[in-house]
């Protein structure tokens, strides 16, 4: 591959660029429309496909840099880069957007549909590739603009309320995000004399303990909400349960994950100090999402809802890993972050469709789904239990990683937190009974069974899930340099080393 | 004799003039009257047509000379002239700069609206430009007596702007309430500038400073009275709580392009001088106002923001969220830095854009009469009008400050600034009320891209609110704030349905907005720097 080509630039203009063209595309027939969307996220996933392949497994650096100054005055660049933890999160929004295009069609104003998603593909892709602070802050901001119309424009009942709540809480975060950036760019010009937003040079700012702590609070409250994070997740039942499908998939899949991701590359990265300080209380948080997420899911009727709280669960498994801040709870959360996606992914694909036949979630109304839809009960089979951390499929390697990892440094959340998978198990397999088992009704005795085009949308998320629960090993050797450094970064800062039997080969070798 | 007497013993000295400092006012003014002689010499009403062309060459030839002047700035760096009275600097000239540019826009978007509302002749363009030439004084005043002449040529014009529309009781109502109260604060600020004088000396700007530098006063009493009345004039100009009661009311009654106009032109001359008089001439004494400052920016911003949130009227609405924006360019005076003034600058200019080209679009949808402000009257606008809903949905959200626009820069480096002069709660105040205020322009885009007809009000529930379960509070809160059931105003039913007929002048006015709020929004480097170097050739 050429080293110069702004490989990354170009993965986030595609969608853009395509999302320009379908706005200006005019009125032809909504299939055209429809089909330019999954070729632009075609060529989007096979760019990102190329990048992972080309991506050097055991260089745990960014990769792939460019860097352009954008506005010279006020410090910020176009900065981009990838490494072994943000490049599977880039490669999951480029598996997911297609999916979602093809899968979860608009019912109306496929123009409209088509172009909000694409330009929330490339704000996706951007949060994930950003490594200066202000270009990161202004993808992430921009992933609320085309959410918001997806959600408004195609969403259920109370969509416009969905939508409000969803776009000022994120926004209201965002706002500590954005003084928190600006605080430490500050304090990095007054240490060093250079303004710059540049997160591989503000990782060297000396913070006092106290202001590393309300910068922290500030970052996390942006990205607690975002992921959402117990108690900030409260506009997240609500935006997923109303979006159009393909607004759940994106949301809960992908966009979810702009706020675990934002903890894991900029909160470890710039406050390793104050993130050691604050583990326990951020691990409280996510052991009581873990148990508060599965309680609330059992006591759903609804599908959709079930899934939004089951979410806010795994979400809680996924905090568990990072502030553990152990090698293995790392990369089990970042492994995590990406089944997590594909499962959900899965989840509201299945339930959009089950929609599209039964006009309903309510799991009472469904009764019976097995007998005239096999295959639909299978696929819903397969990932439930993948949700549920059946070893062989992909939910049980990044969960038996995220507990273990935290069972060695933080005992005790550990153990309160497994209750949790036990909860998944639970609600999920009731939830399926209700749905499938029994005797179908006449109404649901017709239902038809998955088309063909439905088949192979779901086929590629079946395959991943199976192959990630059997042979993660190509995932986790690309992701574990990455954590090494960020590790090895925290201890560096804050002097206490994680137990030995927690790092890796590699990492062990190299400590003194 | 007298004369004679006056003659034998001294020469009256003429100060020299640097013509081209004073180019762009004297090109407004004389415009102006040529317009004015050109009404009065033909028999029938000036053309419309004819009266929008002269308006746009004569703000254009200023906006050209602006960019004359910058080069000369560049050149041969800052200047004053006429005795010091008046400066040219960057900072000047991008005053003239935007003000020339909204003189531009104003007259395209008020096209469509005269025609429209039968309005003949070519006062409103005279008034405008006189305005505008007002602004532009208080840009290059280097004189508290030139701020003060710039202040009222600026707003007597826009006072007779506000009352234009005879048609329409409100207007006259909003023009008087402007004129007495702003002749109150006039009053107010013509005290503060006395007693300056009288406790420096000087009304010279450059001179104040270099007094303040070289002296402690024992007793400052008379300086900070001063400082402080002089305070509430710009407040009062500039619509800061808690001297912003005029605003709602005005904005609402005042004909929509000149609420656009006066948005844009009466904000960046009032902080232009603002800024001028506090960080430059009273920057010594910046311990004393800043915390002044600091609680006039909060109680600004929550304020503009959380009113703004119960507004049904469309445009008072936009007055209150211009509130919420004068509270963030007060972020940058409150930094009394070069960075401060830098962002407030750049915040003026963009928000110039955003805001004309806001009211543009008021004014279109307004419709005959200029009386459809209820914002049920943008219910299901993007299915008639796609683009003109987009364009809209664009300026409100860049308003609030969404990334890759203009208005997320604006908002950055006030922010920044804020940090960097140690007022970080400040900046986290400014940014929780930019949500509150997203929360607003929102509204009025759910609409926009809602359904066309309201779902039927919910029913009142029987036997109190008090208890009415939790689920009804909810949708009574929902119906209230968000307005999932807002049933239209009674007015509104009837008129409010069909395509409204956008004027081509006035979408050529949103089109430029739009422009150039999202081109410099991804491509900032160009509109920042120009910000940013115009603070650096900030004279005194």
């Amino acid at each position: 591959m050429v080293v110069n080509f702004p490989y990354l630039t170009v993965l986030v203009l595609v969608p853009a660029g395509g999302a320009l063209a379908v706005a200006l595309l005019g009125r032809v027939r909504r299939e055209v429309h429809e089909l330019v969307g999954i070729g632009v996220s075609l060529v989007t996933l096979a760019f990102a496909i190329a990048l992972t392949v080309a991506l050097h497994a055991g260089d745990p650096g960014y990769q792939f840099v460019s860097h352009h100054v954008w506005a010279a005055s006020i410090g910020v660049s176009w900065y981009v880069g990838v490494d072994g933890i943000s490049i599977f999160l880039v490669l999951l929004a480029a598996v997911l957007f297609p999916l979602a295009l093809a899968g979860a069609r608009a019912r109306s104003d496929a123009r409209s549909f088509v172009g909000w998603m694409l330009l929330l593909e490339a704000a996706c892709i951007g949060s994930f590739v950003s490594l200066d602070l202000v270009l990161f802050f202004l993808f992430f901001e921009l992933t609320l603009v085309p959410a918001y119309f997806l959600i408004s424009g195609w969403g259920f009942e109370r969509r416009a309320y969905a939508a409000v709540k969803f776009f000022v809480y994120t926004f209201l975060g965002s706002a500590f995000l954005l003084v928190g950036i600006v605080v430490i760019a500050v304090v990095h010009q007054n240490q060093t004399g250079v303004l710059t937003f540049a997160l591989p040079v503000l990782e060297h700012t000396h913070l006092s303990s106290a202001t590393g702590i309300l910068l922290f609070l500030a970052f996390t409250a942006a990205f607690a909400v975002k992921a959402p994070l117990f108690p900030l997740h409260t506009w997240s039942p609500d935006a997923y349960a109303e979006a159009p499908a393909g607004g759940s998939i994106i949301l809960a899949a992908v966009l979810a994950k702009l706020g675990t991701y934002g903890i894991i590359r900029f909160d470890l990265n710039l406050f390793p100090q104050a993130s050691r300080t604050l583990a326990p209380l951020l691990l409280t948080m996510a052991v009581v999402g873990v148990l508060y997420g599965a309680l609330v899911a059992c006591a759903q009727s609804d599908l959709k809802r079930l899934v939004a709280y089951s979410s806010l669960a795994q979400v809680g498994f996924i905090a568990l890993g990072t502030f553990a801040l152990s090698t293995e709870g790392l990369v089990g959360g970042v492994l995590l972050m990406v089944n997590h996606g594909l499962v959900t992914a899965a989840f509201f694909l299945l339930i959009g469709w089950i929609y599209d036949r039964r006009k309903s979630w309510q799991v009472a109304e469904l009764g019976g789904l097995q007998t005239p839809a096999p295959l639909l009960a299978a696929a819903f089979t397969v990932v439930m239990l993948a949700s549920i951390g059946l070893p062989g499929l992909n939910g049980f390697v990044s969960e038996f990683l995220v507990l273990a990892g935290t069972f060695l440094t933080h005992r005790w959340w550990a153990v309160a937190a497994t209750v949790g998978v036990i909860g998944a198990a639970l609600y999920l397999l009731w939830a399926y009974q209700q749905a499938f088992h029994g005797r179908p009704r006449p109404a649901v005795a017709a239902t038809r069974d998955l088309g063909w085009t439905e088949r192979v949308v779901i086929a590629p998320l079946i395959v991943l899930i199976v192959l990630l629960g059997v042979y993660p090993k190509p995932v986790i050797d690309r992701i574990t340099p990455a954590v090494d450094r960020l590790v090895a970064h925290v201890e560096q800062v804050t002097h206490v080393h994680q137990p030995e039997v927690a790092t890796s080969p590699g990492a062990r070798g190299s400590r003194p | 004799m007298i004369a004679a007497a006056v003659a034998a013993n001294a020469t009256i000295h003429v100060p020299a003039i640097r013509y081209l400092a004073i180019m762009p006012v004297i090109i407004l003014l004389g415009g102006a009257v040529l317009l004015l002689a050109a009404q009065s010499l033909v028999r029938r009403p000036l053309r419309l047509r004819f009266a929008t062309v002269s308006t746009v060459v004569i703000s254009l030839s200023a906006f050209g000379l602006a960019w004359w002047q910058w080069a000369d700035v560049m050149d041969h760096g800052p200047y004053t002239t006429i005795a010091h009275a008046v400066v040219t600097d960057g900072f000047s000239v991008l005053v003239t700069v935007l003000v020339t540019s909204a003189t531009v826009l104003f007259a395209l978007v008020a096209e469509g609206y005269l025609a429209r509302e039968g309005i003949e002749g070519g006062e409103l363009h005279v008034l405008a430009l006189v305005s505008a030439s007002g602004a532009i004084l208080m840009g290059q005043a280097n004189d508290l007596v030139i701020v003060f002449l710039g202040l009222e040529i600026l707003s007597i014009a826009l006072y007779v702007l506000t009352a234009y529309n005879h048609k329409r009781t409100e207007s006259g109502e909003a023009g008087l309430k402007y004129f007495v109260l702003g002749g109150f604060s006039s009053a107010v600020f013509v005290y503060g500038i006395a007693l300056t004088y009288g406790a420096t000396g000087t009304t010279n700007l450059a001179q104040i400073a270099g007094f303040l530098s070289r002296n402690v006063l024992v007793h400052d009493g008379v300086l900070l009275a001063g400082m402080s009345l002089l305070l509430v004039g710009f407040a009062f100009k500039v619509a800061a709580v808690p001297f912003h009661m005029w605003t709602p009311d005005v904005y609402q009654g005042a004909p929509s392009p000149v609420t656009g106009f006066m948005a844009a032109v009466a904000k960046a001359g009032g902080f232009a001088a603002f800024l001028r008089v506090f960080v430059s001439s009273f920057g010594v004494l910046r311990a004393d106002w800043r915390p002044i400052v600091y609680v006039l920016a909060i109680v600004t911003l929550l304020l503009g923001a959380g009113l703004a949130v119960v507004q049904r009227d469309i445009k008072r609405m936009l007055a209150y969220s211009s509130i919420n924006h004068a509270g963030f360019v007060l972020l940058g005076l409150q930094a009394a830095s070069a960075a401060g003034v830098s962002a407030a600058l750049y915040y003026l200019f963009a928000y110039a854009f955003m805001v004309i080209g806001s009211f543009a679009v008021v004014a279109v949808i307004g419709r005959s009469g200029d009386m459809e402000h209820d914002i049920a009257s943008y219910r299901g606008l993007a299915r008639h009008q796609p683009v003109l809903a987009f364009a809209f949905a664009l300026l409100l959200l860049a308003q609030a400050g969404v990334p890759f626009t203009t208005g997320f820069l604006t908002k950055f480096q006030v922010v920044v600034a804020s940090v960097d002069g140690h007022s970080v709660p400040l900046a986290v105040v400014a940014m929780g009320s930019a949500a509150l205020a997203a929360f607003f322009y929102l509204r009025v885009t759910v609409l926009m891209y809602g359904p066309e007809r309201a779902a039927e009000p919910v029913p009142a529930a029987a036997g109190g609110a008090l208890f009415a379960p939790a689920s009804e509070l909810r949708t009574r809160l929902n119906a209230a704030l968000l307005l999932e059931d807002v049933p239209a105003a009674p007015r509104v039913v009837a008129a409010a349905t069909g395509r409204v007929p956008v004027p081509p002048l006035a979408a050529l006015a949103i089109g430029i907005c739009v422009l150039v709020t999202v081109v410099f929004g991804v491509f900032p480097a160009p509109l920042v720097d120009f910000a940013h170097k115009a603070t650096l050739l900030f004279l005194p």
